[in-house]
C-alpha cells in the first residue's frame, strides 16, 4: 500500500507512514519503517513474521500503549498520534481488550476477580463487576472455576480467563499477542476456536500476532511482516 | 452515573484491586507489617522509657501540690542543683508586691544510719514548719499531722521497701540522721526519683538539724500569687525586685528536663536506639515492600495498559502502604504499650507513654511507610504499558 494513500474512515484501525526507532545515536534500532495498514470492523488480522520483525510493536502501538516515533494512527475514529497520555489511557480502558502471551493475572485474584477488572477499571460496581464477568467465563467454559486462583488452572484454562477478562467490557478492539505461544496445540486451537467464536463481531476489529501456523486459519487476512514493514496482506485461503 | 459516584466506585474497585494484591502473597505481606512494627514498637518503647526517665527528673517538682512558684538562686539549673539561700531571702520575697504567701522548703541529701548500722542516702524534704505546704498527698499509713510531733519523719514506700525488704510496713521505725533521732510516723506514696533514693519528709527546723551543718541551708522558697495575678507576672516581679530565680510550677519542670536534654548523654543514648529502629524498619519494609512492587511489575503494567491511570497506580501503592503503616502501627505501638504495662507491674523500669509519643511513633511510621512507597512506586509510575507485550 503506498505511503500517501487516504486514511479510510470506515476502518476500525488505520496506520499510514508508521515509523518506531528505539535508543539513540548510534545504538537507535528502527522498529518499524513506515507502515500503512487498515483494518476494518468485524476482521480477526493476524501479524505474522519472524521474531524481531515489528510485530509486537506495532500492536503496541494500535494499543495505544506506545508512541509511534512518525506517522499517524487512528484507532476506532480517534487520531492517537494526537492524543494526550490521560486521554489514551481512558482510550484503552474503555475501548480496548488485551490478551497477552504471559496472561498477566493477577495471582492473588481468582479467575473471576481477574475477569472483572477491566469493570473495575471502568468504575463498576463490585458486585455487578463480579456477576458480569461470571457470565462470561460461564460462556467460556469456566463457570466451575470462577472461586479458583490462577495457580489453580491450567494453562489453557487461565488464557479463558485472559480471554473472557479482554471482552467482558465489550471492547471495540482486541489486541491479542501471542495467545497461543504457551499452550499446547489442542488448548492452542481451542483458544483461537474461542477468539474467533466470541471476540469477533461487527462492531469490533480483532489483531493476533503470533508464530503460530496453526493459527492461521482463524484469520480473516493475515499481515506479513519483515524488518519493521508489511510485506504482504494476504487472505487466510491464499496463506492455505 | 453522576461522575463523583463513579470516580468513588472507581477508586473503591482499584483500592480493592490493591488490597487483594498486597495480601496474595501473605510471606511479604507479614514481612513488611513486621519491619513496621518492629519500628513502630522500639520508636515507641525506646521513647517512653526516655520520657518515663525524664518524668523522674521532675518527679519531685510535680509531687510538690500547691506553690505555683519556686523561688531560688539564680544559678540553679535543674530540681536538684541546689545552691542553698540565706533564710532571709524567704521575708524579701513576702515582701515583694503580689507574692500571696511564701514558705521555706528544703531539699536535701542526707545520710541515714539505721539501727543495725547500715549507712542508706536518702532525699530530705523539709517541710514549712507551720503549713506543712509541699507535704505528700498519699499517705497511706499514719497521718501528716504526725509530722509535728518531735523527730517525726514520713517515709516513701518505696524507700521504706528498699531499707526494710520484705517486712510489713511498720510505724515507729527509729534510725539516726546527722547523729539525730528520727521516727517514721508515716508511709506515703510518692512519685519515683531520678536517684532512687528512699524520701523522707520532714519539717523545716528538723531538716536542717537532720542534714549536714552548712552556713545556708535554705533550698527554695515556695509562693503562690495573689488571686487574679498571673505566676509569670508575679515570678518577674520576684527576680527583679530580689535578683533571685523566680519560675512558674511549670517553667520549672521544663528547665530541669532541659538541662537534662542539654548536658547529659541520655537523649543521645535513646535517640540512637530510636534512630536504630527507624533505620531498619524502613528498611526492612522498605525492600520487602519494594521486592513485593517490583514482583507485582508485569501486574501493574497489565493494569496501566488495561486502562489504570499513574495517578490510580499512585493511590493503589499508597493504600497498600497505609494498611501496612496502620496495621503496623496499632501492633507496634499496643505491644509497646503491653511492655510498659508489664514493666510497671514486674520491675522498676521508668516507662511513660503521652501522646507525643504516639505522635512521635506515627510520624515516623508514616515516614517509614512513604519512604518504602515512594522507593516502588517510581518504578511502577515509570513503567511502560507496552512491557506487557514482551514475553
Amino acid at each position: 500500500m503506498p505511503a500517501s494513500a487516504p486514511p479510510n474512515t470506515t476502518a476500525a484501525i488505520t496506520l499510514r507512514g508508521v515509523t518506531k526507532e528505539f535508543g539513540r545515536g548510534e545504538s537507535r534500532t528502527r522498529a518499524l519503517r513506515g507502515v500503512d495498514l487498515d483494518i476494518p470492523y468485524g476482521e480477526l488480522l493476524m501479524l505474522v513474521g519472524p521474531s524481531g520483525c515489528g510485530k509486537t510493536t506495532l500492536v503496541s502501538i494500535m494499543a495505544g500503549t506506545l508512541e509511534p516515533t512518525a506517522g499517524t494512527v487512528r484507532s476506532l475514529g480517534h487520531d492517537l498520534t494526537a492524543m494526550t497520555n490521560g486521554r489514551k489511557v481512558r482510550f484503552r480502558r474503555d475501548h480496548v481488550g488485551f490478551i497477552f502471551q504471559a496472561t498477566n493475572l493477577l495471582p492473588a485474584l481468582s479467575a473471576v476477580e481477574n475477569a472483572a477488572v477491566p469493570l473495575l477499571i471502568a468504575g463498576w460496581q463490585r458486585r455487578r463487576a463480579l456477576l458480569t464477568a461470571a457470565a462470561m467465563l460461564d460462556r467460556l467454559g469456566l463457570g466451575d472455576r470462577l472461586t479458583s486462583l490462577p495457580s489453580e488452572l491450567s494453562g489453557g484454562q487461565q488464557q479463558r480467563v485472559t480471554i473472557a477478562r479482554a471482552l467482558v467490557h465489550e471492547p471495540r478492539l482486541l489486541v491479542c499477542d501471542e495467545p497461543t505461544s504457551a499452550l499446547d496445540a489442542e488448548n492452542g486451537r481451542i483458544t483461537m476456536e474461542l477468539i474467533r467464536e466470541v471476540a469477533v463481531q461487527p462492531d469490533r476489529a480483532v489483531v493476533v500476532v503470533t508464530h503460530d501456523p496453526r493459527a492461521y486459519p482463524f484469520a480473516d487476512r493475515i499481515a506479513t511482516m519483515e524488518d519493521g514493514r508489511i510485506e504482504s496482506v494476504t487472505t487466510a485461503v491464499d496463506q492455505a | 452515573m453522576p461522575p463523583l459516584a463513579a470516580a468513588r466506585r472507581y477508586t473503591s474497585g482499584m483500592y480493592w484491586i490493591a488490597w487483594k494484591m498486597l495480601i496474595g502473597n501473605r510471606g511479604k505481606y507479614l514481612g513488611i507489617i513486621f519491619g513496621v512494627v518492629f519500628a513502630a514498637l522500639l520508636i515507641a518503647q525506646q521513647a517512653s522509657i526516655f520520657c518515663g526517665l525524664m518524668a523522674l527528673t521532675v518527679s519531685q517538682i510535680r509531687d510538690v501540690e500547691g506553690p505555683a512558684i519556686w523561688v531560688m538562686d539564680e544559678n540553679v539549673q535543674f530540681v536538684d542543683d541546689i545552691k542553698p539561700l540565706k533564710d532571709t531571702e524567704l521575708f524579701r520575697v513576702k515582701g515583694v508586691p503580689g507574692v500571696d504567701w511564701a514558705v521555706r522548703f528544703y531539699k536535701g541529701i542526707g545520710r541515714a544510719r539505721l539501727q543495725e548500722g547500715s549507712y542508706e542516702q536518702m532525699i530530705l524534704l523539709g517541710l514549712d514548719d507551720a503549713t506543712l505546704i509541699g507535704a505528700p498527698q498519699d499517705v497511706f499509713l499514719g497521718s501528716i499531722a504526725d509530722l509535728r510531733s518531735p523527730d517525726a519523719v514520713i517515709i516513701d514506700e518505696a524507700g521504706y521497701r528498699r531499707i526494710w525488704p520484705d517486712e510489713p510496713f511498720q510505724l515507729g521505725r527509729v534510725f539516726e540522721m546527722n547523729d539525730r533521732r528520727a521516727v517514721v510516723v508515716g508511709i506515703t506514696k510518692a512519685s519515683r526519683t531520678f536517684q532512687s533514693f528512699p524520701i523522707l519528709y520532714t519539717r523545716y527546723s528538723q531538716a536542717v538539724r537532720f542534714a549536714p551543718p552548712e552556713r545556708k541551708v535554705l533550698s527554695f522558697v515556695l509562693a503562690n500569687p495573689e488571686p487574679g495575678l498571673s505566676s509569670q507576672g508575679v515570678c518577674d516581679r520576684i527576680t527583679t525586685q530580689t535578683g533571685l530565680q523566680a519560675l512558674t510550677r511549670s517553667q520549672f519542670i521544663w528547665q530541669t528536663i532541659w538541662y537534662y536534654l542539654q548536658k547529659t548523654g541520655i537523649p543521645i543514648n535513646f535517640g540512637i536506639t530510636v534512630l536504630l529502629g527507624f533505620i531498619v524498619g524502613t528498611a526492612i519494609a522498605g525492600q520487602t515492600f519494594y521486592l513485593f512492587t517490583v514482583e507485582n511489575i508485569r501486574q501493574f503494567g497489565a493494569l496501566k495498559a488495561m486502562g489504570t491511570g499513574n495517578s490510580t497506580i499512585l493511590l493503589m501503592v499508597l493504600s497498600q502502604a497505609a494498611n501496612v503503616g496502620l496495621i503496623g502501627y496499632g501492633v507496634g505501638v499496643g505491644l509497646a504499650a503491653a511492655f510498659g504495662w508489664w514493666t510497671q507491674t514486674t520491675t522498676r523500669l521508668a516507662f511513660f507513654m503521652p501522646w507525643q509519643v504516639l505522635g512521635l511513633t506515627a510520624a515516623a511510621v508514616f515516614v517509614i511507610v512513604l519512604v518504602a512507597s515512594v522507593l516502588s512506586v517510581r518504578k511502577v509510575l515509570v513503567l511502560d504499558p507496552a512491557i506487557v507485550f514482551r514475553g
